[in-house]
């Protein structure tokens, strides 16, 4: 049914309509909107025979799916930013045990400086923790990630991330279709796990592991996201078939194949970036978008087919690998091992800076003028940056940096782009 | 096994025979059917107060609970003790999962549950979580006021041994004031553990007014057994705080195990009582009240306070603090007065 909504709601009747069983609720922005939603259809009776629990802190929400994914119940929890910090350790934990949990990461910047808009910081920092990250583009996708990732979850054993980008989707109306409970039911089956803490079957879950045994435990867990690799593209035709839209995927071209120079982002930023490209084409520049949709696994083909005819890449992050650069460009380059290509990182929408197409525009000309440098921070405010630098070269007690570099800028939350 | 009518050799004694006893009043681990959900074969020093503990509580658990038992289990000795893999002691479904997060797990467990049994999918399957004093009173202690506050259905119970002996005897805000650990050395003008405010976690449960708290030693099993069963006859959010001895972190003899939770108790060192939403409904009254130097002098971890200069005054501040017990939770008759 088409409905005009915010996209948290929108997920909120997604994970409602995939029959959730455990869903632990606490309050961090921008995600409040969907545990909000889902506390309301489950004390409306809207959803039955699920448990909705507010917990006193994030840790304590993703330890609370974990006892009720290895009970055997299809749970589901929200978060972003610090919280998904703060439940670092369970985080592991539930990859590390193959717990099919789902979590929602309205992406926001992690402080400090504390700044509640978005980027992809939070997420891109669980890259590792075994969990499978998928990024929607737009709510319609966001909606649909959610009902392919309890599948995935479930058939894989692997606690899924869908991750949408704070506030530019979560609080964003749009129209969405949302599917009929007749239509998710025939895509996702009840959870049927591999180990449940079961009185007549006792077992052990989370027992101390020794060198012995350590390496062939976690290359399971590589080999799972590989499985993934694999089960992902069949899912997203799967989907197609009952719920006639392409969603999901590991990577999503748009203009690539006669494409000189190629763009490689994640999240909604690629509706920004395609109408740029569009501009661009119709000035005759051969330009297009490669979107990563999967995140981890990590599609390493698919990126590669994508850029192998390129002759430069543009990876646009909302991230930053302090120290390095990006974050995703270096999983890109990976994938481009070998290749003669230029590559560039762009670093840009941090803390929700916005990502104007002016800029686009500028950047991805400058890029196929060959004046891209290597490592590019959009927008950046050099006279704010250098004043700061200034006044730590001559002033030993130069006073808080983000304090001091805001009284530079002069204005709070007037400017934004 | 025949039975005979219990005739009391020593009035008010814990120690009488179980073939005294009617069936139906003799301890769930003198049963033949005990679940032995804590089996042999773990790893657990000689002498350890905890399994000891463990091994009680969680029968007693079973038994309550019919065999239909789930466990959450902190990080600590108990945790590595009992799974070192590919050998598990647990007889029961067992999940380890961190060291801070154990009532949430448990939380998690419980919602399942209730859900599985609405849906006539399970049983009356129970809970219960456990830790160390470190797992519970410090990292822990958040996801447990959590736990309590829901007055989720959980019951946790604590095996205090006064610090984190798992990973080589450090403070825990568990550990009693003058004790030294390896954390809090027995040097300099106030040698050993601070003498702080204190963070008694029964207490604190009790001011949840959640419907069960208890404390237990392992020197009165009967009475801990007692309390599991009472506690899993109760729904809600459950705790039980059990003092137990590490012979290792102690520095004290395996065999002084039982001896020491005795002393601990008729000391008044720590306080055995049990108490109903928030309020003491109970105590295990001291038998034959002993001086603290009776506890503190089988312990090496407070051997700097009896040297060639006795530290009178440590000592007289713990007596003190015994004494406050006493006077708080009532722990003497009133004609032993």
């Amino acid at each position: 049914m088409l409905k005009q909504t915010e996209g948290s709601h929108a997920v909120a009747e997604a994970v409602g309509l995939c029959r959730p069983e455990v869903i632990c609720a606490y309050p961090i922005s921008p995600q409040t909107h969907i545990v909000e939603g889902l506390g309301e259809m489950v004390k409306s009776g809207e959803v039955t025979d699920c448990e909705f629990i507010n917990v006193e802190s994030e840790f304590a929400a993703m330890s609370v799916a974990i006892g009720s994914s290895a009970t055997g119940a299809r749970t589901y929890t929200a978060t972003a930013s610090q919280g998904i910090l703060f439940m670092c350790e369970a985080v592991y934990n539930a990859s590390g045990l193959g717990l099919p949990i789902v979590m929602t990461v309205a992406n926001r910047a992690i402080g400090a400086p504390i700044n509640i808009w978005n980027d992809h910081t939070d997420a891109l920092s669980q890259r590792d923790s075994g969990w499978i990250q998928l990024f929607a583009e737009t709510n319609q996708e966001a909606l649909d990630l959610h009902i392919l990732a309890f599948k995935l979850a479930e058939e894989v054993s692997l606690p899924v991330m869908v991750c949408m980008d704070g506030f530019i989707l979560t609080h964003a109306y749009e129209r969405v279709d949302v599917p009929t409970q007749e239509q998710v039911d025939a895509f996702l089956p009840p959870y049927e796990p591999r180990q449940a803490l079961d009185p007549t079957d006792p077992v052990s879950i989370g027992a101390m592991v020794g060198p012995e045994a350590f390496s062939e435990v976690r290359y399971l867990a590589h080999a799972k996201q590989m499985q993934a690799l694999e089960l992902i593209p069949k899912l997203a035709a799967q989907f197609k078939t009952i719920f006639g839209r392409d969603s999901g995927g590991l990577t999503h071209s748009y203009l690539t194949d006669d494409a000189e120079t190629i763009v490689v982002a994640m999240g909604s930023i690629l509706g920004t970036i395609k109408d740029v490209v569009d501009e661009m084409r119709q000035a005759g520049e051969k330009i297009g978008v490669l979107g990563i949709s999967s995140y981890r696994p990590f599609p390493l083909d698919n990126v590669r087919a994508a850029l192998q005819n390129a002759k430069r890449v543009v990876v646009l992050e909302k991230s930053l690998a302090v120290g390095i650069g990006g974050v995703v460009s270096t999983d890109v380059r990976m994938a481009m091992s070998g290749l003669q290509l230029e590559g560039h990182t762009v670093v840009a929408g941090l803390g929700g800076r916005a990502i104007t197409m002016k800029s686009l525009h500028a950047l991805f000309a400058k890029a196929i003028r060959g004046e891209l440098e290597r490592l590019t921070f959009l927008d950046l405010d050099w006279d704010v940056v250098n004043k700061q630098l200034e006044r730590e070269r001559t002033t030993r007690r130069s006073g808080p940096a983000a304090e001091s570099m805001l009284r530079d800028v002069g204005v709070v939350a007037a400017r934004i782009g | 096994m025949s039975f005979q009518p219990v005739h009391f050799y020593q009035t008010g004694t814990f120690t009488v025979g179980n073939r005294l006893l009617e069936p139906s009043e003799r301890s769930v681990q003198a049963n033949i059917q005990r679940t032995n959900s804590l089996n042999s074969g773990h790893r657990a020093c000689q002498g350890c107060g905890e399994a000891l503990g463990a091994r009680y509580a969680i029968d007693a658990a079973m038994n309550a609970a019919r065999g239909r038992l789930i466990a959450a289990n902190a990080t600590g000795c108990l945790e590595v003790f009992s799974t070192p893999y590919p050998e598990t002691s647990w007889q029961i479904p067992w999940i380890h999962s961190l060291f801070g997060n154990t009532a949430a797990v448990a939380t998690g467990i419980a919602a399942a549950i209730k859900v599985k049994k609405h849906k006539g999918e399970m049983g009356d399957v129970r809970v219960v979580a456990q830790g160390g004093d470190g797992g519970t009173t410090d990292i822990g202690f958040g996801c447990l006021s959590g736990m309590f506050e829901r007055n989720d259905d959980v019951l946790y119970i604590c095996y205090d041994n006064g610090g984190y002996m798992n990973t080589g005897v450090q403070r825990s805000s568990a550990t009693p004031p003058a004790a030294r650990t390896a954390t809090t050395m027995p040097v300099g003008p106030e040698p050993g553990n601070q003498f702080g405010q204190g963070k008694f976690v029964p207490a604190i449960a009790m001011a949840h007014e959640i419907p069960y708290v208890a404390t237990a030693t392992v020197a009165d099993l009967r009475d801990l057994e007692y309390k599991v069963t009472k506690a899993m006859g109760i729904r809600g959010a459950r705790y039980i705080h059990i003092l137990v001895p590490c012979p290792l972190g102690w520095g004290a003899a395996s065999e002084d195990t039982i001896l020491l939770a005795r002393l601990a108790k008729e000391t008044g060192i720590f306080p055995v009582f049990e108490a109903e939403n928030g309020e003491v409904t109970g105590t295990l009254k001291i038998r034959r009240k002993q001086p603290v130097e009776a506890y503190l002098q089988r312990q090496k971890r407070y051997a700097h306070l009896f040297g060639k200069k006795p530290a009178v005054e440590t000592i007289a501040r713990l007596q003190a603090a015994a004494d406050k017990n006493i006077r708080k939770y009532g722990l003497l008759d009133q004609e032993a007065n």
